[in-house]
Order: C-alpha cells, then structure tokens, then sequence
C-alpha cells in the first residue's frame, strides 16, 4: 500500500468535491467558504507534493495558494461584498439538480476522456489529469450557470485551481510559480471589475420584479 | 383449438351461455398448454420443427418450439389461464349490473389474440412470425375497440393501429436484412448465414424500434398507456403483462439468436434505451390519476428494466463472459415472468374495482380495503411485489439483476464500465419510484376515507374473480420464495441463448437457496427470510400480549381538532397531492409540471383547488416534430395532384431513370 | 460445532439489537442536550418512555384497518431482522448468507412502504403529508445507498456484508471512491433516520415533520413498536457505517470467544462514538426546508455515482 499516493489521491478528491459544494450552494458568503476550503486542500495538496516529489518549489506554490487564495481572496471578496451591498444569494440560470447532474456528466467525460489516452502513464498522472480536467470543466460550468459576478469570479478561479492542481501532479513541471503569480494578477484585475460593474448589478436587483424572484422559493 | 373456442364465440354470442362457454374452453386450453411447457422445459426441452403446407403455396409454414418458446408459452398461457377465470367472472358481473356496456365483441376475439401470442413463440420463419405478430397486433385491436362507447377509445385505438402497422414494417425491414440477398425467410436459413456486420447492426436498430415499439420502449410507448387500459380489465392485462412480453421475446430472438456474434454497443444501446424507459416509465406513473392508465406505465417501466437486462446479457455475451451474461438473461426471464404476473394481478384488481365502483380516477376511490378486504389484500400483495420488495418475486429479479451489474468491472470497455453504473443508477431510482408509485396507488385507492359515493358504497366482487386474483397473487409469492426451481426450468432457454447456464452444476446447492454462480459468492434466500421475519413477528405479537396493554379504544382521528364534514372526505391526501413532493422534484424539468394553487380570499366559502399541468416529453420532442413534418410533405404532395400531364410524365420518367441507374450501380 | 456456534452467535445479535437500540438513542439525546447547556435526561430514559407506551391503551381512529394495526409489528419484524443481518461484533452469524446488502436495503425499504401506507390509512392530511414526503425523501435515498453498495461491492468483489467486514479489515487502502461512498451514505443515513437537517424527530410541526407526521395517528403499544423501530434503524445505520467502513474489533471467521467479547466492547466504543458524532452534527447545523431535501439527497445520490465512477480510475479495478 502506497500512502503517498493515496494521500494524493484523497487530497485530489477533496478539491473536487469542494467543486461540487461551490455549485451547491445558493448564498454567496457559502461559496466563499466552499471556495477557501477549495484552495486549503489545494495548498495542502501542493505541500504534499512537495514533500513526495522532493521539489522545493511546490512549498512556494503551496504559500501563495494559502496565502493568495485562502485568506486575501476571499477576505477581499467578503469586504466587497459587505461594502457594495451586493445581493446575497446565487443567482442560477440552471437549478441546482439540473448543474449537479451536469458536473457528473462533465467529470464522466473527463475520466473517458483521459483513461484511454492515458493508459501507459502512471496511475497517479491519470488520476491528477482526471480530477484536474474534471476541477476546469466545473468551473467552467459554474461560471456558464451562475449569472452573479461574484460566482464567475469564483468559477473562475477554480477553473485555475484545477490548473494548478494538474501542474503540480506531474513531476518536473518548470514555471508553476509564474503561472500562479500570472493568475492572481489576472484575478485581482477580475476582483476590480467587479467594483466597476456593481453599478450595473444594483441597478439589476433594484428591477422590482427580480426582487419578487429572490422570495426564497426557488419556484 | 383457440379457433373452436372464437368460432364458438361468434356462433353462441346471443346464447346466454356463450361466456362461460368461450372462457372455459379456451381457460382449459391455456392450462393444458402451461403444463406442456412446464413438461417439456423440465424434461429438458429438446428442439422440436414441424412444417405446415400453410400459407402461400411455394412457402411452407415452419413451426418450431424450443427451450427459449417454451418459456414464452409459459408466460402466456399461465396469463392467460387466469385471465379466462378472471374474464368470467367480470363478464358476469357486468351482465349482473348492466354498466360498462356490450362486452359481446370481446368474446370471439379473446381467444384469437390469445392464439396470436401463442403462435410469434413458435413461429419458424419469418413469414409465420409477421402473420401472427400482426394476427395478434389486430386482434388487439379489436380487443381495444370493444368498448368504443367511451370517448377517449377512437384515439387511443387509431394511435395504436398507427404504431403498430409501424412496428410490423420495422420487423420487416428486420428480417429483410436478416435473410438478405439469399431470400429463404426460415430462421434456420437465416442462423445458418449471419448477415453482415452492418446489416446486423441496422437489424438490431430496427429490431429495437419495431419490437421496442409493441412493448413501449420510450419515446415509442405514447400508444401503450392510452390502449391498455381501453380495454377490458383482463385484456388489458394481457396486452400490459403478455403482449409486451412478445415484443421481449421477438428482442430475444432476433439479437440472441439470428444476428449472429454480436458486437459490444447493441448491448449499450438496450442498456441506455432500458435505462431512459424505467425512470420515464415510473415518473409518468407517477403524475397519473388513473388506475389503469398508472399500470400502463408501470409495464413500460418493468419492460424498461427487462431491456436493461437484455441489454446487459448482450454486452456480457459479446464481452465472452456467457456465465454473467446467462445471470442477466436469467433476470430478463425472471422478470418477465414475475411481470406477467403482478401486472395481470393488478390489473385484475383494477378490473374488480372499476366494476365495483365504476370508477378508475384514483381521487374519487378511497377506503376500499373495509368493502373489498379480499380484493385489498391481494392488491396488497401485487404492490409489493411490483414494487421490488422481499420475499416475493419482483426483489429476486432485482437482486439478479444487481448482481449482474456488480459484474460490470468484468468487461473490457470502458464506456461500458462506466455506462454500466450510470445505469445501475437509473435502475435504483426507477426501483425506489416505483414504491413511491405504489404507496400512492395503494394508499389513495384502498386506504383512507371514500372520496366518491361509489367507492363508499363499494361491495367486494364474486368468487370468479378473486379467485383469479387469488392464483397470480400466490404465484408471486411462491416465486419471490423459491426462485430457483423456476430459473432450473428456465436454465435450458438461457444455455440455448448464451452457452451457460445460471448456476453451476459441480457445486452442490439446495432447490431453495439462491446462489447464481457468478454472482461473486452472493445470495439470498426469500424463505429463511419468510420463516424469520415471520418468526420475529410471533415472538413481538406473543410479548407484546403478554406484557403490554392490550385495550383499545376507538375514537376520531387527530386532525388538529378539525374534523372534515364533508362526505367526499376533501381534506385528505390525494393522489395527485401525494404525488406533490416527486413531481417537484423531478418533473419541474422533464415534465415542465406546475401546480396552480387556486386560494379563495378569507371569507369566501369556495373551496381552494389545486390544479397540475404537465406535458409529455416524448409528445413534444418527437413526434409533434414528426407530424409537423409528416404533414408538411403530405402538403407538398398534395401540390402533385394538380400537375399537368407533361409533368406527371417527367415524374415518372426519373423515377424510372433514378431506378435503372440504381439497378445499374447494384449490377456492378 | 461451527454451525450451532453460529446460531448462537445469531441469537446473541437479535438480543443485542433490540436491547441496545434504546441505549444509543438514549446516548445521542443525552449528548445532545449537553451539547446545548442542559443536563438532559438519562440515558435510560428511551427504555422508560418504551414501556410505558406498551401499558398506555391503544387509540384507533374509526376507520383503521386491519393494516393499520398489523403494520407495526410486520415493520418491527423487518427492521429487527435488518439489523440483526448486520454484523456488529462478529461476522459468523447464522443467517449471513441469507441476505446480501441489496437484499438489506431492500428489507428497509418494506418497513418503509409498509409504515407509508399505514400513514395513509386513517385519511388525515397528517399522514398523507408524511407518507408522501418520506416516499420522496426515499426515491433519492434508495438508490443513493444502492449506489454505495455498488462502490464498495466492486471494490471488495462481494455484496454479503460478513464478507466484506473481513476484506475492508485486511484494508483496501485509502480510496477516493471510498470517501465519496462514506460521505453519501452519511447523508442517507441522516435522512433515513429522520434527523436534523432532512427532518426533526423532536417536533410535531406539519411544516418540518416527516417521519412524526406519518406516525401521528399511532399510539400505545402500536407507537411503541414504531418508535422501537426507529431506534433500531439508527442502530442498524451505525453499525452498517461501523461494518463496512470502520471494520476492526469485528470477530472474523474462525476467532475464539474472546475475540467475541472483543468484538462487543469495540462495537460499544463505535456505537458511542457514533452518536457524539451524530449528536455535534445535529447541534451544530440548521434544518432545511423540506424542499432542499430532494437536492441533498440527490446531491448525495450523484456524490455515490461519482464514488462509483472513480472507481475505475484508480488502480487495481
């Protein structure tokens, strides 16, 4: 029995799993929450490498990612929230079921996708390539299914963390920094854009007839 | 002997008599041909041909009955035993009470249909296997159009005719492909020759379309709910129980027998077809008022569930694992027989409880367990078996079925592999619905208060009839109990179909244990759990009276200290309020359901109405687009008409010339 | 002597379950009511309030049937049954090969029909609320644990629940599939057992009861053995959870006495631990409405087909 792998493994599911929590969700604090719960197993998830595959610069990643992802963002997140008065709940163009039963589709394609190709790989390498696709296909659908800024901010950042996820499975991958740094630039100019365009999502929600929508049933 | 008995019927229709005439003798003809079949599978079942100088003159009519026929006659005949005595029965009640109209039309034909069903099993040619498909299709029909005082029977009737006629050209184009350019249309010929490896799979596809058609495959089933319960009772319980039970066995035939080696997707193909039809099936049971029309759905669940198990035999079969592939099939027998029984006892009580109440809306029944105890019961018994529960019949093909699906890490594909557990899915959800379906069905016709005063003045019907339900009723649980005696009967049709058998023989296992070799070790015993639940049941009774109070009073129900006045007993659940929290759940998509809560203000003395709107899907997405498109070439030829001469002679001439330059490229 | 060994064995079960059954519901309240501050009632006190329903008289409305008054004992049956199939302490039992873990949900799934039907029986709108809802909470419920059974039975190549106790102690290491099967069962198990988030077994509020409203009409020693019942399948949902996942302390085939009475001590700790866990994740999270329920549980329907689905992608399958 191979713990590090199983440990890899496990930490990869967890990062998935918080993929399904964040299209769960209907309050937009929750997917905050979901979101840095996302990013510690990623960080925890980097760290790990790091120590199984003896490179030093995984530890660098498994910092930022803590740092940047699972307190600056979403601390930034959460004040903008508060401070803009943005609207609360997640606002879905798809009912919860209907994205649920569309994420294990997407995760069914990926894992048909990647097992044939893969097949004289490493079982570790497929399985991160697995989880990894999967993690981007579900942010991608987060950030289709979910019409508040906020929510595609956050799809769009797991869509990075499966990136990220799939640069660090794959030993002697170069540039893993950059490409963080890279990203959180791009985030953090997202971030922006939302102060920007929160004027046009007020004068959305203040449409009376929205209002009436967010009662609380869903129907 | 079918034909004496119909020629009887037609002859003695005005005699009094004629009834228990027709149902006698073909009932006693039915029963002589179960204990052949049960004869001949226990003694092995041996290949039997016979050759009729029937037919077209150059064409002889094959006949032949093996192991595989043998089953199906089985199924037919014990069906349509009980049929006979539960017909009489109805026939009598209905000339006692005067309602429900002529059932003279029925009379003649009954045998017909039932002799149709049994000549598809034995049909060695194609050319005997269209004529009584079709034989059986027609009298079905006529079966259908008997009652045609009640209004919605034209249509249902002209659906049917139209599906069927389509059926029947797709098995025809089947075994156009099958016998190929060779042209002998025996079954023989035909194994002799498998056909191409394209010809095979257009076979298959068509095989699935024009057999998936009669036995309401979705989106092919739109006919099936509407005809079935047009019916009389036990027609309709025949047609929902024995008819789409040919339709399996010509699926059987065609994809175990004549196409030869067959390839990984046709498996795939039935296992997402079957997969679609038992979660569609039980959800459009679900959001149904209608009794008999809610059973009608139940068959295209169960049949959904049998083409999963074909399915699964086929992608075994072809994965050259034929000991996991006889375990599915040995499922697809199992359920078919278990399904022909349940669903004829279920429409036979809904066939008592139409003619006790006259009714079939389940939100005018209610309460029928005080006046029909014996028809309750037995209903009772029906539920749970359809509704796949231990110890009776519907879990053991359920259990078979599961272990055939644990067996999926066992194929070499990998959209299989995973394919497979979407569908075990599916088969799980179709499975727990359908109890949801039959607590509704159960708890709003037999529980609770009378909605109706036809259901509260209800009486339980005559012996005929119960007895009827009686004999399927014990069937289910005799089977649920002690499968495997059935499935020894069944193993010669399995090893016919797939070159294993179920079970193995080196190892020593008693009749009354379940323990399919290939089912990694597994198994279930129904009787220990009888015995054991029973058991566990008598010591609680014996110390519950012992220590406990044992006073009983009686009083009115807690209904937050309202008590409903009203007769019609509005402030219980019905079946459609029952249905509510499913129907949210799942038919908001699928079915664009909504309910329209109609709220009087405070004050007003109306009542407050809840009405539920849905559409069919299949309607929808397939075949409004095909009438739409129907309609628009009809349109178009409609424009031919007023051709002149000169341009109906340029039609003609390239059609002649497109003719000859196809004859010529074929030529080649 | 084997044989006889494992009839004894069995015999020992049945008495557990039934006996134990209270002592863990007793246990989890107590918790519970530490957990918020009160000192609660003792954990004897489930036994106390059992037998004084069995002397109270029983209540019937007019028109029950003879279903409605033979329905608990036939749920009871069923349940004690279920959880006597379930190895607790050790897997030589008796009855083992009579029933698989398919057969198992399904021996659940007839108490469940059955008690929803009586609910229906009396006519009231209280039980047509619950039947209703629980046959809804069900259809996600049934197929999600069957989906779990799938996980595990094509890891350990066995569905007879004694069997795979043995396998998963020798370890199949950690699995994603696993995690993702444990997770789903959990959250069936909380709904099946009618517990705070899916529904709250301390209310009688038509609004969030399920479970209550379906029993509403019973009373005596008919509500006795319903409520019996119930303590027997959170029971039976612990020392399933214990079985399949956290094997160790269970007699194997061909272990002593001793290893027995090893077997009891460790399922007694397991049991404990249990309900702490389910009493902090009761006090710790808000219930939900009723109509959340069909998307947690067809959340954990989906997380068991994703369980199921990455079976194939890790090794050795």
């Amino acid at each position: 029995m191979d713990i590090g792998y199983d440990a890899a493994h496990m930490l990869g599911a967890v990062v998935l799993l918080m993929s399904f929590a964040l299209l769960y969700q209907r309050r937009i604090f929750s997917v905050i929450t979901v979101f840095t719960f996302q990013a510690l197993a990623l960080a925890t998830a980097a760290a790990w490498q790091g120590y199984a595959q003896g490179e030093p610069h995984l530890y660098v990643t498994a910092l930022l990612t803590l740092v940047l992802k699972a307190i600056a963002i979403p601390l930034a997140l959460h004040r903008i929230i508060l401070r803009l008065n943005i609207q609360r709940t997640v606002d879905a163009a798809l009912s919860v079921g209907l994205t649920m039963v569309a994420g294990v589709s997407l995760v069914t394609l990926s894992i048909l996708l990647v097992l044939p190709v893969t097949t004289d790989a490493a079982t570790l390498t497929r399985e991160g390539l697995a989880l990894s696709l999967s993690v981007v296909l579900l942010g991608l659908l987060m950030m289709i299914t979910r019409r508040n800024a906020v929510s595609q901010v956050v799809g769009f950042m797991s869509i990075e963390n499966g990136l990220i996820f799939a640069a660090i499975g794959v030993a002697g991958m170069p540039l893993i920094v950059e490409m963080m740094v890279a990203f959180s630039v791009m985030v953090a100019f997202i971030i922006f854009g939302i102060f920007l365009f929160q004027i046009r999502e007020r004068f959305d929600t203040l449409d009376l007839q929205k209002i009436d929508s967010y009662r609380g049933e869903s129907r | 002997m079918f034909l004496v008995a119909a020629a009887a019927g037609v002859a003695l229709r005005r005699l009094s008599h004629a009834p228990l005439l027709v149902y006698g003798v073909t009932g006693a003809v039915c029963s002589l041909l179960v204990l052949w079949a049960v004869l001949r599978l226990a003694g092995g079942a041996g290949v039997e041909q016979a050759v009729l100088p029937l037919g077209l003159p150059w064409m002889a009519a094959h006949l032949r009955v093996d192991a595989l026929s043998a089953v199906f006659l089985l199924v037919v005949n014990l069906a349509g035993a009980t049929a006979c005595l539960f017909g009489w029965g109805y026939d009598r009640a209905h000339a006692a009470h005067g309602h429900g109209g002529d059932q003279g039309p029925v009379l003649p034909v009954f045998p017909l249909f039932l002799a149709g069903m049994n000549l598809v099993p034995v049909a060695d040619d194609a050319f005997v296997f269209l004529v009584s498909w079709e034989f059986m299709s027609l009298a079905s029909w006529l079966l259908v159009l008997a009652t045609h005082r009640e209004e919605e029977t034209p249509r249902a009737a002209r659906l049917y005719l139209i599906m069927a006629s389509f059926g029947t050209v797709c098995l025809l184009l089947v075994f156009g492909l099958l016998a190929g350019a060779h042209g002998d249309y025996s079954f023989d010929a035909i194994r002799a020759q498998p056909p191409a490896p394209w010809a095979a799979g257009l076979a298959v596809v068509l095989v699935m379309v024009g057999a998936g058609s009669k036995a309401g495959l979705v989106p092919l089933h739109v006919w099936l709910p509407l005809a079935h319960p047009a019916a009389p009772s036990h027609v309709s319980a025949l047609m929902s129980g024995v008819m789409t039970k040919i339709a399996v066995y010509a699926m059987i035939r065609v994809l175990f027998d004549l196409v030869g080696e067959p390839a990984w997707w046709w498996g795939g193909l039935l296992l997402a077809a079957g997969a679609l039809t038992a979660v569609m099936g039980v959800l459009y049971a679900l959001m149904q008022d209608d009794l008999k029309r809610l059973l009608a759905y139940s068959t295209v669940e169960n049949i959904g569930a049998i083409v999963i198990a074909l399915g699964l035999a086929l992608v075994f079969k072809a994965g050259h694992t034929p000991v996991i592939a006889a375990l599915a099939l040995s499922a697809a027998l199992l359920h078919v027989i278990n399904h022909s029984l349940f669903k004829s006892l279920l429409f036979y009580g809904a066939g008592a409880v139409l003619s006790a109440t006259g009714t079939r809306d389940l939100n005018r029944l209610g309460g029928l367990i005080h006046a029909m105890p014996t028809t309750a019961f037995l209903v009772l018994v029906g539920c749970t078996a359809i509704a796949a529960l231990p110890p009776l019949n519907g879990f053991v093909g359920e259990w078979l079925l599961f272990q055939a699906i644990l067996n999926a890490p066992a194929l070499p594909e990998w959209e299989l592999k995973i394919g497979i557990a979407v569908v075990g899915a599916a088969l799980a959800l179709s499975t727990a619905l359908a109890g949801a379906c039959f607590v509704r069905l159960f708890g709003t016709a037999f529980l609770g208060r009378p909605r109706s005063p036809e259901a509260a003045g209800a009486h339980d019907v005559g012996s005929a009839m119960r007895l009827g339900m009686t004999v399927p009723a014990v069937l289910c649980v005799l089977i649920g109990v002690l499968p495997t005696p059935l499935l020894r009967l069944f193993e010669p049709a399995i090893r016919l179909m797939v070159e294993a058998g179920p079970f193995d023989d080196r190892a020593y296992q008693p009749w009354f244990w379940l323990a399919p070799t290939s089912a990694i070790g597994n198994s279930y015993n129904g009787l220990v759990m009888l015995v054991v639940i029973a058991g566990l049941g008598i010591v609680l009774v014996a110390g519950i009276h012992r220590w406990a109070s044992a006073r009983v009073r009686r009083s009115i129900p807690w209904g937050c200290g309202f008590t409903d006045p009203d007769p019609a007993a509005l402030s219980q659940y019905s079946a459609s309020s029952f249905a509510q929290p499913i129907r949210r759940a799942f038919g908001t998509t699928v079915f664009a359901a909504r309910d329209l809560v109609e709220m009087p203000e405070p004050g007003d003395t109306r009542p407050a109405r809840l009405t539920v709107s849905w559409r069919d899907p299949a309607w929808e997405w397939v075949f409004v687009p095909v009438v739409r498109s129907v309609e628009r070439l009809a349109d178009w030829l409609n424009g031919l008409q007023f051709l002149t001469i000169r341009r109906y002679l340029m039609l003609m001439f390239f059609a002649l010339v497109t003719l000859l330059a196809i004859v010529a490229v074929v030529q080649r | 002597m084997t044989a006889i060994q494992a009839v004894f064995l069995q015999l020992v079960q049945i008495g557990l379950v039934l006996a134990a059954a209270p002592l863990l519901t007793g246990w989890v309240r107590w918790v519970k009511a530490r957990l918020v501050g009160r000192r609660g009632p003792s954990v004897l006190q489930p036994y106390r309030d059992l037998l004084r329903l069995l002397r109270k008289e029983v209540v019937l409305a007019h028109n029950a049937s003879w279903l409605f008054r033979s329905v608990p004992y036939l749920m009871f049956a069923a349940l004690w049954l279920a959880a006597a199939l379930v190895p607790t302490f050790t897997t030589q039992l008796a009855l083992a090969p009579t029933a698989d873990l398919i057969a198992l949900i399904a021996l659940l799934g007839l108490a469940r029909f059955y008690l929803a039907l009586a609910g229906m029986d009396v006519g009231t709108s209280f039980g047509g609320i619950g039947a209703s809802r629980e046959m809804m909470i069900a259809a996600f419920a049934e197929p999600a644990m069957l989906m779990v059974v799938f996980s595990v039975a094509i890891l350990v190549r066995t569905t007879s629940l004694a069997e795979i106790a043995v396998t998963m102690t020798d370890g199949v290491g950690l699995r994603v599939s696993l995690a993702l099967a444990l997770i789903s069962l959990l959250m069936v198990a909380i709904a099946e057992n009618a517990r705070i988030p899916v529904d709250n077994p301390a209310t009688h509020l038509e609004l969030t009861m399920v479970h209550e409203a379906m029993v509403l009409e019973y009373s005596g020693r008919h509500l006795a053995l319903i409520e019996a019942a119930a303590m027997m399948k959170l029971l039976l949902y612990v020392s399933l959870i214990a079985c399949v996942f956290v094997p160790w302390g269970i007699a194997l085939p061909g272990s002593s006495g001793a290893a027995a009475l090893g077997g009891l001590i460790t399922f007694a700790a397991k049991l404990a631990a249990g309900g702490v866990a389910l009493a902090v994740f009761e006090t710790w999270i808000a219930k939900m409405r009723v109509f959340r329920v069909g998307e947690f549980l067809g959340g954990a329907l989906l997380l068991s087909l994703l369980g199921a689905i990455f079976l194939y992608v890790s090794r050795g399958v």
